[in-house]
């Protein structure tokens, strides 16, 4: 995973609730067996016509929002399905950062996995950054915890220290638990002795 | 005395391996369930870091979302994607020494439906799957949820994954459902009531007498569609009718082990005085059958109401997602929803694809016909569903009425296999998601029960179930 620190860019607003995963990335492009290659999918109803030509109204299709690395959406997004390959279609665009209300679990738990950072802030907020987002850079930085805007202004937000420390180090995150697999080994010696049943 | 705790607290306490400073736990993993989907990234990712798995005797492999649900699915299956997809599932199973359950297998179905089916689904497991209707295992008082490819593949590194503990959250439906609702209809109105994302950052326990009384496979409904109310797992404590359900499943414990297991079981429920940090208390005696009318799982209503009218709705975001969710779904404000026509009945998924939920639909639809304008499918969750189904002569309703009877697959549930709605098509479906597009391009979904979905079917447009067996 690359290290995330000061992250500089566009950021696209999609001002709606509830932008769920099939929104995101649609079950056609699931069957992939790659990560890469998702970007051209990603939002692909709402960026395509019937033909798969361009919706030129879409945000996302419009200069300079083609360049984007942050997106500002609506409360609860990415909710539905556990499919990565909704992060892997945005990081593919793209983006390396999301701001919203609220997230759905999975899919936030699944951005970090992939280097995407999640910022959740309250309405007021994100509505407040939405509308500068006129194509100017933010700038994101994870070490201070800070979102600064067009014009200036500073936004702090809170993550959880564990994936902050990760993402800023772009730690494995296989790697890191295998430094306890000696506490894995003993768990299991010890739940086999208590319910044997497991261990057939 | 020691704090009084959830099951969820004594889930999570009784499977964490390791705490980190920043408040990470590393939970240990008791089974894991596999299908093609979200798995190649996963094993290509170990290979990549010349990884193996920590072990193989906790995964289970099974081919379901690409699986066609027609008969000649054995000889050929037209997308080369697809193929590829159900292929490598089959090598990666193989290369890395994981059981495979194959296509041509009686056993092979919905990765949700061979879990409990097998006997491998059982209380006080840790149960993660790529799917995020892992949910439904929660019905058997285990701890199960979705994850993300990463996570899979951690998960078939380490065996166990790095995760932030939830909050608990309660949903109590005391008393029971009336005559001619469902356990779907159950969950339907539980979503509505607290929203698709009522229940984020919560694992919910379900208590009281309307899911006590409910069968097993109706706690599964319930606990499937639980993520659909936002939150990552759903629990109902086991109880008799659990270790009933379980005894002589090929998995479950064998002689000895079976009564240390039920005497473990027994002891997998909350405490009394244990504290939650959120409380939904609902009545059963007044929920009636429930079909959803726009595109998210929360836009649902009882079949005797009619679609919302945006104009007069005050919160603005509610006002434009009400006015998008009816442009997609073709329907005006105010319509009743009893009479909306569709083109299409979906019986099937693993929310409603086991051999109660056949039993269901092939009650109402018996001796009734298919409405000339109605295309239904019957999609058993599993190779022994289907076969139970035709030991009772379900398959013969099905078919006299005008419906296709065909092989277990996740089919219309999403479109991953070739059965999709075309742009504008309406269905009734069985189902878990509504969202734009779920079912198809441009295909507008209204989820239901089987019963619900039946009456459709034989109507030719939504309408009440309790109407519909009266007659
Ligand atoms: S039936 Fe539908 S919800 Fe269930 S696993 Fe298959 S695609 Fe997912």
């Amino acid at each position: 995973m690359d290290k995330f620190t000061v992250l500089t860019g566009v950021a696209a607003a999609l001002p709606m609730v509830n932008i769920d995963t099939d929104m995101i990335m649609p079950k056609q492009f699931l069957k992939t067996i790659k990560r890469t290659g998702l970007g051209t999918a990603a939002f692909f109803d709402m960026r395509y016509d019937e033909s798969e030509a361009e919706r030129p109204e879409f945000i996302l299709n419009q200069a300079p929002y083609r360049q984007s690395k942050i997106l500002l959406a609506g409360r609860n997004f990415g909710c539905g399905s556990s499919r990565e390959h909704a992060p892997w279609g945005l990081l593919d665009f793209g983006f390396r950062c999301m701001i919203a209300p609220s997230f759905a679990d999975i899919f936030y738990n699944n951005c970090f996995k992939n280097g995407i950072l999640c910022v959740t802030l309250p309405e007021e907020q994100v509505e407040a950054l939405t509308a500068q987002a006129d194509g100017s850079d933010f700038t994101v930085d994870l070490d201070k915890l800070e979102i600064t805007a067009p014009d200036g202004s500073v936004t702090t937000f809170e993550l959880d220290p564990t994936r902050r420390h990760n993402m800023l180090n772009g730690l494995d995150d296989i790697a890191l638990t295998l430094e306890h697999l000696d506490k894995i080994k003993t768990f299991e010696a010890k739940q086999q002795a208590e319910q044997p049943w497991l261990y057939t | 005395m020691a704090q009084p705790r959830t099951l969820y607290d004594k889930l999570w306490d009784s499977h964490a391996v390791h705490q980190d400073a920043g408040g990470g736990t590393l939970i240990y993993i008791d089974l894991h369930l596999t299908h093609e989907v979200t798995t190649p990234q996963a094993y290509e990712g170990l290979r990549l870091a010349n990884r193996r798995m920590h072990r193989t005797d906790k995964t289970i492999a099974v081919p379901d979302h690409n699986v066609p649900s027609t008969p000649d699915r054995m000889e050929k299956i037209e997308d080369p994607e697809s193929r590829l997809q159900l292929e490598t599932l089959k090598t990666n199973s193989e290369d890395f020494g994981v059981e495979y359950i194959p296509m041509d297998d009686i056993r092979q179905g919905i990765v949700h439906i061979i879990g409990p089916e097998q006997g491998l689904t059982q209380p006080g497991k840790t149960i993660v799957c790529g799917d995020s209707h892992t949910a439904t295992h929660g019905a058997f008082g285990a701890l199960a949820f979705g994850i993300g490819t990463s996570d899979v593949e951690h998960t078939l590194a380490t065996q166990t994954l790095s995760m932030q503990k939830s909050k608990n959250m309660l949903v109590r439906v005391d008393g029971k459902l009336p005559v001619g609702t469902t356990s779907k209809d159950l969950i339907l109105a539980i979503i509505g009531r607290i929203g698709t994302a009522g229940g984020t950052g919560h694992v919910i326990e379900y208590q009281g007498e309307a899911f006590t009384s409910l069968s097993m496979e109706g706690r599964m409904t319930v606990c499937n569609m639980t993520i659909e109310g936002g939150a990552r797992a759903g629990l109902i404590a086991p109880d008799e009718k659990t270790f009933e359900y379980l005894k002589g499943k090929p998995r479950s414990p064998k002689s000895n082990a079976w009564e240390a297991a039920v005497a473990f079981w027994k002891t997998l429920k909350t405490d009394d005085d244990a504290k939650f940090d959120k409380e939904v208390i609902i009545k059963a005696e007044d929920i009636i059958p429930h079909v959803t009318w726009g595109t998210s799982p929360e836009d649902v209503l009882p079949i005797t109401a009619s679609v919302p009218n945006p104009n007069g709705m005050t919160d603005p975001n509610k006002k434009s997602g009400t006015e998008r969710s009816l442009k997609y779904m073709g329907l005006e404000a105010d319509t009743p929803l009893d009479g909306i026509p569709v083109d299409k009945v979906f019986i099937g998924s693993c929310t409603n694809g086991r051999i109660e939920d056949l039993r269901a639909a092939a009650s109402v639809i018996k001796g009734h016909k298919v409405a000339d304008t109605v295309q239904m499918l019957v999609v058993p969750g599993s190779g022994l569903v289907k076969y139970q189904a035709e030991e009772e002569g379900l398959d013969e309703i099905f078919l006299a009425a005008g419906a296709e009877w065909r092989e277990p697959s996740c089919s219309m549930c999403l479109g991953m296999n070739p059965d999709i709605l075309q742009p504008g098509e309406r269905c009734a479906s069985t189902s878990n998601r509504n969202f734009e597009g779920r079912q198809g391009r441009g295909g507008r979904t209204h989820l239901l029960s089987p019963e619900m979905a039946a009456a459709a079917a034989v109507t030719g447009h939504l309408t009440d179930v309790r109407k519909v067996v009266s007659q």
